[in-house]
């Protein structure tokens, strides 16, 4: 128990002070976490429109696909990304693996089809709408999706939440493709997990610490973001 | 009423239309010929097959066979010299003003032109205050009101109208009719529909009756009301038709 009382209190004290190693790992894990999402919106956003908007052969297919791949496993993510990576593998002149790039990649493949499947859900509730006053308009394909993104944005914030809060917390995919090396490629839930197994318990549960805050604070301002949105708009 | 337009596309024929859908028959071969001027109703009880007329001439859908045909301007596309308010008007999430705005950008209106008739369509809807408003948050009389303002920014040859008051009180409805004659008093021909009897009196010069799918008479208003042709239509104007 005196254990567990002076591990909590040295990792208060590490955040605290800003203690340069754990902001390192903290600020890398953004980086990564930041950077593979953006990718995600760029790839999901359009795919989950066009999908919601546009009617073609297979089109049941992607969207039983995407919901599907919604729930990929980390650790498969990772070991697919880490096959085409390695030396030996298609990608493997790129030089990537173990690289904080090897980690974008592999986050970005894990939530891509999150973005693109809430995507699809909302903006297809938004064509059900749209859709016969957009038509007599006249408005042409892609720009209706440019409009139904627009105007669906603050619904849109969800989806690139449940992106971000599953980046930032998976740990199988970042630990096989970046190897969990310190100073390169250590993120918070890499090294929570190697200093579980260590025994230091103070930086594990420091980390564990601000992402748990990290999450709680991304979520309240997306929340007061649509709820300043519902009041303006409507 | 004399024909105060020039009427651009029109006049519009319907021909041999026919609708289904999941195998049953909905618009039953209904043919007719609207000319630029008379304000054109299409009257019937609910279920009647009005609205999905109106849809089908404007083009939301397509026809199971038969056509429809505009006359008129042989150049351009006759879809982008139409409007159409719908009976639940569709908003944008964005300005008054963005709404109407919105609806030339597409119709690649320059900026300047724009920002003149928006001012205008405002302004002739009495919306002008409200035009930094969102759009969502109006009443649902002023959303109807920009729902015109946005179709008349467009300088359209023909308005179709789907019920544009069935959810309003007596008093906004009036604002909207009054609106209506003010846009075809600017040269645009009005087809709507309405299940109501006073609104058909009131705002239409030639009636197209429909009952379960079937066109039963094209008929000038006044004489539609005094002596209707098909029994039906008299049976709906004494308020005996029941569907």
């Amino acid at each position: 128990m005196t254990d567990l009382g002076a591990a909590f209190g040295a990792a208060f004290g590490m955040i605290v002070q800003l203690d340069a190693g754990l902001l390192e790992i903290v600020l890398l894990s953004l980086r990564v976490s930041l950077t593979a999402l953006l990718c995600a919106v760029l790839i999901g956003m359009p795919l989950g429109a066009a999908v919601a908007v546009f009617a073609f052969p297979g089109r049941r297919i992607i969207v039983v696909g995407l919901n599907a791949l919604m729930g990929l496993p980390p650790v498969v993510v990772g070991l697919i990304v880490y096959l085409l990576l390695s030396r030996a593998g298609p990608f493997g002149v790129l030089g990537l693996l173990f690289t904080p790039a090897a980690m974008i990649i592999a986050q970005t493949i894990l939530i891509a089809p999150i973005v693109a499947a809430l995507t699809r859900q909302t903006i297809e509730d938004l064509y059900a709408e749209y859709e016969e006053q957009l038509r007599s308009l006249g408005v042409r394909p892609l720009p209706s999706l440019a409009t139904l993104l627009w105007d669906g944005r603050f619904s849109l914030l969800t989806a690139v939440l449940a992106g971000f809060g599953r980046a930032s917390a998976e740990v199988g995919a970042v630990m096989i493709v970046g190897g969990n090396i310190d100073h390169v490629t250590r993120v918070m839930t890499t090294a929570i997990a190697l200093e579980v197994s260590k025994g230091d318990l103070a930086l594990a549960l420091g980390l564990g610490i601000i992402l748990i805050v990290l999450s709680l604070c991304v979520n309240g301002i997306a929340y007061a973001v649509r709820d300043v949105a519902l009041w303006r708009h409507g | 009423m004399e024909d105060p337009g020039t009427g651009g596309i029109l006049p519009l024929s319907v021909d041999s239309l026919v609708f289904e859908a999941d195998g049953k028959r909905l618009i039953k071969d209904i043919t007719f010929t609207v000319d630029a001027g008379p304000r054109t109703a299409i009257l019937g009880p609910n279920g009647a097959g009005k609205s999905l007329l109106l849809r089908l001439c404007h083009g939301l859908i397509l026809p199971s066979s038969g056509e429809v045909v505009w006359h008129g301007m042989t150049t351009g596309d006759p879809a982008l010299r139409q409007a159409m308010v719908f009976q639940r008007p569709i908003m944008l999430r964005r300005t008054a003003a963005e709404n109407v705005d919105y609806a030339l950008k597409v119709r690649d209106v320059p900026r300047r032109l724009r920002r003149e008739l928006v001012r205008e369509a405002l302004k002739v809807t009495r919306l002008n205050r409200l035009a930094g408003r969102q759009a969502r948050v109006l009443s649902v009389g002023e959303q109807q009101r920009l729902a015109l303002a946005r179709a008349w920014a467009l300088r359209p040859d023909v308005l179709f109208l789907d019920e544009p008051t069935a959810s309003l009180d007596p008093a906004v409805t009036h604002t909207i009719e009054d609106l209506i004659n003010t846009i075809r008093a600017a040269g645009t021909k009005i087809i709507l529909t309405t299940h109501d009897l006073g609104q058909a009196r009131r705002l239409a010069d030639e009636v197209l009756f429909l009952h379960r799918g079937r066109l039963l008479e094209q008929t000038p208003a006044r004489e539609f009301f005094e002596r209707p042709r098909s029994e039906a239509a008299r049976a709906f104007i004494a308020g005996e038709l029941f569907w």
